[in-house]
């Protein structure tokens, strides 16, 4: 069993952020299909533990490609780039951040859902956008660039989870 | 008599091939079991015809009563008559919602370090566990099963909610064991009503199950596509069902009487009308309460839906609220949700139905019976991991993980190794280094919730790494890895890197039951009917053995060119020497030949998923593979 081939190879796919998405779902559907140990039920326990762990292979690999930001994070490191969040960010990307918080905060004291829901959906365009520019930076080798901009990405990503969290509180 | 025994036109010629599997709803309230016949599902009936299994049991100083004979004492002997029991499985005392209106005798029992653990109840029969109390359930409906289908079960699929941590799910899996079942899996109950929806009406796209049982709820939003059933989120609540109306009308009825507190029997009774008055209320606008107390006290009062909608509105805005909380999990909106599938006796509620045809737009789907769709659901998945799948029936299930998996860090923090929604299985590991300077030991405390601080979440085991050779602070790896398997269990090991010194732990439960506990309990109920249990232990080693002689051969047939002529005498001679004591009625030579074969095909069934897997991914077939 071969388990060292990175995410890209083990579905036979090109090592590139713009991945077809669509056939990525159907080789990791194709793959479950043979691997999962739904079907090795009745085959000893050696084939059993060997159809978990490759089905937990299966799982990751198409766990990490399917997301973009764990999708660009793990190019990254196939290149020797480990994107980390201790490094400096901008001051000014900082303070739009403490806005966003503070927003969220507010919305949040005051039970104010639909605010959140406004929020929310204001983040994911923001977002939206960012990852069109790493696309493009990632078309153009640009790694350091696409550090940089998969580090700010890595906190609105942690930002839409608190909005997320504090809907959910809200709605309680 | 012995019935000649003529297979359908099509159907399999070997109808020994055919193996005895059945799926078991283990409810809160009701329990069922279901098995698949001529390729229909149906649900397996009692001598009287009836369907549901009451899930009471009922203690005696000699005998143990389950199901409608033990429902009867509820009243009479409401200390020793255990309803509801799932409520406890895997839980400490603390965690037991009003436990002061409950008639038992609670035991608070100690955990493996000294801590909460799972409680226990003192009856007339001794003191007893959930798990034990479970496993009673569950041989009423394997003795049904076996008496109505003739044969030993080769194995079931027990249905559990999807919003079951770690710990309810270990002790479901322990309650089986304990019953002498062979557990093919633990199935969601939302994905089992999925399957059982989906097969039934060819349904495509996203597809919401909304799953309000007797004593829990689960939200999950599932995309069906070409044969594959695929968890996207899910979520809910494992201590919120229909019990919790039934309370809150209970209290209502107290205030709005007047009556002073109630003896246990008195409680028993109030809480039976109070079920009966949120039944009545489903067809009609009023439930009037009318009952004389063993106090001399009487109580007469209407109940309008009104009303009733009033005091449960918080209980449907939980269900609602956990329903959005699982869509946002699965970036979705209302409108993407092609249908609801509505499951659970207490979906009967007007008011549930209505909530939620508001928030998703359109009518709930409810052409299933709510109360049997979970078991025929388990059945057809049962029978498909025993093997008689029918040709062309392929589907296959990619189920998650509800709850976050973590481990406590410096502070009392959680650091979520797993998050929730996790298509399963999945593993993940993380390295720890020591905090001083010659630490030889080191402990892990394993946790499952979303809350940041280790006292909001669930504690689920804690291990101790030993023998990490004296090292300066910070120097030594420890890798810990998790590994959460198709049944959604969770398995821990740790390991010294630097050193390479495997350090193996022992995961302690925090609220489960250790391995010497069941097997007390298994010895227990063994020397009351040894002969029998030593028959039945011989039967399950000769249905393994088939099983695995069986799968042996049909890989050799399909695959023989991955062997060596060497290797293939080897196996051979294995196939043969299990075949030879397989008649016999040694055990322990069963379980050595099946081990031995085991062994000597290890190499060879991984060479044969590295080249299924390298099929399916280069997405042709390949003649010739290199190994």
């Amino acid at each position: 069993m071969d388990f060292s081939r990175d995410h890209f190879a083990l579905f036979g796919l090109p090592r590139t952020y713009a991945l077809d998405l669509e056939e990525l779902d159907r080789l990791y559907r194709e793959a479950q299909a043979k691997v999962h140990p739904d079907r090795h039920v009745l085959l000893g326990d050696a084939e059993r533990r060997l159809a978990m762990q490759w089905s937990t292979q299966i799982n990751e690999a198409y766990q990490t490609l399917r997301r973009p930001l764990s999708r660009a994070k793990y190019l990254l490191a196939l290149g020797g780039i480990e994107v980390d969040q201790e490094r400096r960010m901008s001051s000014e990307f900082l303070m739009q951040q403490m806005e966003w918080r503070e927003a969220v905060a507010e919305a949040r004291a005051a039970l104010a859902g639909e605010e959140l829901e406004r929020l929310h959906l204001r983040l994911k365009s923001e977002m939206a956008l960012q990852y069109q520019k790493l696309q493009v930076q990632f078309e153009q080798s640009a790694a350091a660039a696409a550090a940089d901009l998969l580090r700010q990405l890595m906190f609105q990503e942690k930002l839409l989870a608190e909005i997320d969290d504090a809907l959910t509180a809200v709605e309680a | 008599m012995a019935l000649l025994q003529i297979s359908e036109p099509g159907e399999s010629t070997e109808p020994h091939q055919h193996r005895l599997a059945v799926g078991i709803d283990l409810g809160t309230t009701n329990s069922l079991v279901a098995t698949v016949r001529s390729g229909m599902a149906v649900v397996l009936s009692d001598e009287l015809g009836r369907p549901l299994l009451p899930s009471v049991v009922s203690y005696g100083r000699e005998c143990i009563e389950v199901g409608y004979e033990a429902q009867a004492k509820q009243s009479v002997d409401p200390k020793n008559t255990i309803v509801s029991v799932k409520r406890f499985m895997g839980r400490g005392i603390k965690d037991i919602a009003h436990i002061e209106t409950m008639p038992y005798d609670f035991v608070a029992a100690q955990g493996a370090k000294g801590e909460e653990g799972m409680v226990k109840l003192r009856t007339a029969g001794g003191v007893k566990s959930p798990v034990e109390i479970s496993a009673e359930i569950l041989k009423v409906l394997t003795q049904r099963a076996e008496g109505a289908l003739g044969g030993p079960l080769s194995g079931a699929v027990i249905t559990v909610p999807a919003y079951f941590d770690d710990a309810q799910r270990a002790a479901t899996k322990d309650a089986a064991r304990l019953a002498g079942l062979n557990v093919l899996r633990l199935l969601n109950e939302p994905t089992a009503a999925a399957i059982a929806y989906g097969l039934d009406n060819g349904a495509e796209g996203i597809y919401a199950v909304y799953d309000l049982g007797g004593g829990t709820f689960d939200i999950s939003i599932l995309k069906l596509s070409r044969g594959i059933f695929e968890v996207l989120a899910t979520g809910g609540d494992s201590a919120l069902g229909g019990d919790d109306f039934d309370q809150r009308v209970f209290c209502w009825i107290i205030e709005k009487a007047g009556l002073a507190p109630l003896s246990a029997s008195d409680a028993r009774v109030l809480l039976t009308r109070a079920r009966e008055a949120k039944e009545y209320l489903t067809i009609h606008g009023e439930a009037p309460i009318t009952v004389r107390l063993g106090s001399g006290e009487y109580v007469d009062v209407n109940l309008s839906t009104a009303v009733f909608s009033e005091i449960t509105r918080t209980l449907v805005q939980k269900t609602i609220s956990a329903t959005r909380r699982a869509l946002r999990d699965a970036a979705l909106a209302t409108a993407e949700v092609k249908g609801v599938v509505m499951v659970g006796g207490s979906t009967r509620m007007p008011q549930i139905q209505h909530a939620v045809g508001e928030l998703f737009g359109q009518e709930p789907l409810n052409n299933l019976d709510p109360d049997k769709v979970v078991a025929l659901g388990a059945a057809i998945q049962a029978n498909l991991l025993a093997g008689n799948r029918a040709p062309g029936e392929d589907w296959l299930l990619l189920d998650v993980i509800p709850l976050s998996l973590g481990l406590e860090t410096m502070g009392g923090l959680t650091e979520k190794i797993i998050p929730r929604n996790s298509t399963i299985p999945i593993a993940r590991a993380q390295e720890f280094t020591t905090f001083k300077d010659g630490q030889t030991a080191m402990m892990i405390h394993v946790v499952q919730g979303e809350r940041e601080l280790v006292a909001d979440c669930r504690s689920l085991a804690r291990l101790e790494l030993r023998g990490i050779p004296p090292m300066v602070a910070g120097a030594a790896r420890v890798r810990v890895s998790f590994q959460v398997d198709a049944d959604g269990l969770l398995s821990v090991s740790a390991r010294e890197q630097t050193t390479g010194i495997e350090a193996r732990v022992e995961v302690k439960p925090s609220f489960g039951l250790g391995d010497d506990e069941i097997a007390g309990m298994l010895k227990d109920s063994y020397t009351h009917a040894s002969a029998d249990a030593f028959r039945r232990a011989l039967r399950e080693a000769q249905v393994e053995a088939q099983r695995l002689l069986e799968a042996t051969q049909s890989a050799l047939v399909e695959d023989a060119a991955l062997l060596s002529v060497a290797e293939r005498t080897h196996v051979d001679s294995c196939v043969a020497r299990l075949q030879g004591v397989l008649v016999g009625d040694d055990r322990h030579a069963i379980d050595e030949a099946m081990a031995q074969l085991g062994q000597a095909t290890a190499e060879f069934a991984a060479r044969r998923m590295n080249q299924s897997v390298r099929r399916a991914l280069s997405g042709r077939n390949i003649e010739e593979i290199e190994l």
